[in-house]
């Protein structure tokens, strides 16, 4: 069997779920990318179209179908939007994963993924270290964002990045195992890296929310990466170590919930781990089932089980203006988005203004950013104007991954608006 | 001229990021939202100027290479299948709104703006335009215009054919070719814009479009209306008219789509309705109030079983969702759709309705009926499993038989997808041999080597 026709076997399974795009090409109106770009490649209809193309060997470079498969933030928005209920990011994830099994992975990635992502002592001691050194080549450019930039030319270009926290959220709050208080609920708290290493603060204001409502808190040693990256390059070997590491720490009959931060880490852990979990033994395959079940984000909790609730208080005179950025993972993969503004709005200091489109992507799309820096600041831009225009003073969000790409925008721009996790801003009532 | 060389003067032309020539790439510029086979071009090239537009038309025509101009590919009949492959010509990029005046109520638009566009753009000035083909949220106004598109608002607000004012269009020689104007009279020469509006892109290549505005009804009301008869809801469609009251929109939905959209939804709907009326009125608020009154009235004297008038805003919201439920509903249900727009004089909807719940019995399809009954053009919509040979098969005789009956019933083909190629071959029924025969030679005059997305409307 030629190499091709083996390909198209293994994407023969993805059939049942490619079958169901009518080609309606309602995507386009939601899709980040195509309405830069207008190419049919870049929108989930031609995407699909290619996979399927690539199934009935139409095509025969697989290589081509997996650079325009990559072009993609995985946002979810036509999957959202897609009146055929066209499961897209499934499809694409698993198609990912057959483009990348077959055609090997870069090195570079491969290095990464599988000698320092997928073993997250060594991960943490790496980057433990590197505070220290990033004074060296990076320089401050914005003390309110809290932003730097290279110093040299560098591989991570113009961007103005967020510095990695001098010390992570794993220092700060030691793996912790408390009793349920005055709620009679236990949670899981999963922080994921981006509020592990960068932002350790909107992890601590979510502990404060949790103990402050008497929650207790199970929070395991060494918690492993939730694996996204590595699906998103289709490398399921890394993911699939990660998700056993990550299980090996997490016992479902623990806790009533599994709560996170981060808008990412909500959704790969709800909607992933139970799609990508088929090489886990059924043992590991029903916990993956279970914990999946019981992720939240921490907003969507405080509301559900009714910590949260009633009448917010009126806003004060003078309430500073601030508006919400609603993330992809929140509000299109789990319908999160009335959460986090009830939460702000507990807050009388401070006065919700919605921005136009808060629910475009913002344009990171994590590696997308990486490979495609030009046309993420591209979608980018669109986001830095609507929070411009709405006059606020600071943004929100729920998702540390928007918090860097909003912040490398404004302090490009020179824009003077503070970016705040919507934990920050409910963590001050407290 | 070799396919290289054409390659070469097109990146010349519109830059070679805009030129797609990987065989992936073309791909993507194979098919439509239409259910037939794909078809890959040779090249395709995304101009970014109404001028680098002219040139390619003019290369084209100087290789004798077939040329399909495509927007948003949303055609549900393949008129954006390079059936014959060649170039496709992709509008995205000519997306401009030139102007919006709203002195004289027009606007000036390049092809490749979006339909949902143009009305935000126009309505953040005070103005309207109301053409909303389903599609809206993503087609282009030069596909609108090159289809004819409809919409739900056809029957008070008639559809795109009756906002084109004006336009200009290159010829196959890559000339500008102007037509109509700026105002509302225009006497001088060949209606050739009207004779553009619909013609799949068989004449000539669109430049800039002129496209009338309206000022928009100051008040709207919305109801819903039940029957346990069909014949009940097309005889109140018909009472409502002889009232002399013009809805803006007056939308049927048969049982079986009700029952899917509420399974879908949970919307609310009546599932054991034989029909539902989906009624909006709107203009000045107190003729409004009257309008909405008398329909009310009607529709129990012609006896509705329930009549249900929207109380805010959030209750219409909730029943033109169901509407817009329609489709997502019952693509749902099977892998591959196909959506009908056979279009009957609106006294033989009932007819109509009837025919399509046998036609389905018969064949052993599942049908869902729904549509703009205001104007007879109803959207019988087929779900079944492309896959499967012998359902197929059904599927195409169906749509044939419909189509007869369509025609028997003194109807039209397609309301407002147009022919491309699913219905080409069908157009003799309705027209006669001389009609076809005209047409091809006023094809061949306009494009004498047949380069302008040939196959369709004529054949080929």
């Amino acid at each position: 069997m030629s190499g091709i026709t083996q390909l198209a076997r293994l994407l023969g399974q993805l059939e049942e779920q490619l079958i169901t795009c009518m080609r309606c090409g309602f995507c386009q109106s939601v899709c980040p990318l195509y309405g830069e770009t207008g190419r049919e490649a870049d929108v989930a209809r031609g995407k699909l179209a290619l996979l399927d193309g690539l199934a009935q060997e139409l095509l025969k470079d697989p290589q081509a179908v997996q650079e325009r498969l990559e072009r993609c933030l995985l946002c979810g928005s036509c999957a959202a939007n897609c009146p055929s209920g066209v499961k897209v990011l499934d499809i694409f994830l698993k198609a990912r994963a057959i483009l990348s099994g077959y055609l090997g992975l870069p090195p570079a990635k491969k290095l990464l993924f599988r000698q320092v992502l997928a073993r997250p002592a060594l991960f943490n001691k790496l980057l433990s270290q590197a505070p220290r050194f990033e004074k060296l080549v990076a320089k401050p450019v914005d003390s309110l964002l809290d932003t730097s930039c290279a110093r040299f030319v560098s591989p991570l270009g113009q961007r103005h990045f967020k510095r990695l926290a001098r010390v992570p959220l794993h220092r700060l709050e030691p793996p912790r195992s408390t009793q349920a208080g005055s709620s009679g609920l236990r949670v899981a708290f999963f922080a994921g890296c981006l509020i592990d290493k960068l932002y350790p603060g909107v992890g601590q204001a979510a502990l404060r929310a949790l103990e402050h409502h008497g929650v207790g808190v199970e929070m395991p040693a060494q918690e492993a990466c939730c694996g996204i990256p590595a699906l998103s390059a289709g490398d399921t070997t890394t993911f699939s170590k990660l998700l056993a590491h990550n299980l090996a720490r997490l016992d479902p009959d623990k806790f009533d919930y599994m709560v996170t931060a981060c808008a990412t880490c909500a959704s790969t852990i709800s909607k992933m781990w139970p799609l990508m979990c088929g090489s886990l033994a059924p043992a590991g395959r029903e916990k993956a089932q279970r914990l999946a079940a019981k992720t939240r984000d921490v907003s969507q909790f405080l509301l559900e089980t009714g910590l949260v609730g009633g009448e917010p208080p009126q806003a004060a005179e003078g309430a500073i203006p601030l508006t919400y950025h609603d993330p992809c993972h929140l509000k299109k993969s789990l319908a999160v988005a009335d959460q986090p503004r009830r939460l702000m709005a507990a807050n009388p200091a401070w006065r919700l203004v919605e921005m136009n489109e808060s629910d475009w992507c913002c344009g990171l799309g994590g590696s997308f950013s990486l490979e495609h820096y030009d046309l993420s600041q591209r979608i980018g831009r669109h986001k830095l104007e609507h929070i411009t225009a709405s006059g606020a003073r600071a943004v929100a969000t729920g998702c540390p991954a928007c918090m860097l790409q909003i912040s490398d925008l404004l302090s490009q721009a020179g824009q003077r608006v503070a970016v705040k996790h919507y934990l920050d801003i409910y963590a001050e009532t407290l | 001229m070799s396919t290289d060389a054409l390659h070469k003067e097109f990146c010349r032309i519109a830059g070679p990021e805009n030129v797609f020539s990987d065989a992936s790439d073309l791909l993507t510029y194979s098919y439509d939202a239409a259910l037939l086979p794909s078809q890959p071009p040779g090249l395709a090239v995304r101009p970014t100027t109404l001028e680098a537009l002219g040139q390619v038309v003019r290369l084209c025509n100087g290789q004798g290479t077939p040329l399909t101009v495509r927007g948003a590919g949303t055609n549900l009949s393949g008129g954006t299948i390079p059936s014959q492959g060649g170039v496709v010509v992709v509008t995205t990029a000519l997306n401009r709104i030139l102007e919006i005046n709203q002195e004289d109520l027009y606007a000036v638009v390049e092809p490749g703006v979006i339909n949902a566009r143009l009305f935000a753009a126009a309505q953040k000035q005070g103005l309207f335009y109301p053409p909303d083909p389903g599609s809206q949220a993503v087609s282009t106004l030069g596909g609108n215009v090159a289809e004819n598109s409809g919409g739900l608002r056809g029957l008070k607000y008639g559809v795109t054919r009756d906002y084109v004012m004006g336009m200009s269009f290159f010829d196959t020689e890559g000339q500008l070719i102007k037509t109509g104007s700026r105002t509302v009279k225009c006497a001088t020469g060949y209606n050739l814009a009207g004779l553009m509006v619909g013609s799949e892109g068989t004449l000539g290549v669109f430049g800039q479009i002129i496209l009338k505005l309206i000022p928009p009804p100051a008040a709207s009301r919305a109801l819903l209306a039940v029957f346990d008869r069909v014949e009940a809801a097309s005889e109140t469609v018909a009472a409502i008219i002889a009232a002399r009251i013009v809805p803006a929109t007056l939308e049927f939905m048969d049982n079986f789509t009700i029952r899917t959209v509420e399974e879908f939804s949970g919307a609310g709907l009546p599932t054991d309705a034989a029909a539902l009326l989906l009624i909006e009125v709107d203009g000045h608020p107190a003729q409004v109030a009257e309008e909405a009154e008398k329909v009310q009235e009607i529709c129990r004297a012609q006896g509705a079983t329930l009549v249900r008038p929207a109380a805010d805003a959030a209750e219409k919201e909730r029943i033109w969702t169901a509407r817009r439920a329609a489709i997502p509903a019952l693509a749902r249900l099977k892998p591959s759709v196909v959506l009908e727009d056979a279009t009957v004089p609106r006294s033989k909807v009932p007819e109509l309705v009837r025919f399509i719940t046998d036609l389905a019995r018969r064949h052993d399809l599942t049908i869902g009926t729904f549509g703009h009954a205001g104007d007879g053009n109803l959207h019988p919509t087929i779900v079944f499993d492309q896959r499967d040979a012998d359902q197929k098969q059904r599927v195409h005789q169906a749509v044939e038989e419909l189509f007869d009956k369509a025609l028997e019933l003194g109807g039209t083909l397609s309301g407002e997808h147009g022919l491309g190629l699913s219905k080409t071959r069908f157009l003799v029924k309705e027209v006669g041999p001389a009609t076809i025969a005209w047409s091809r030679r006023l094809k061949r005059a306009m494009d004498p080597k047949g380069i302008l997305n040939p196959g369709k409307i004529v054949g080929s």
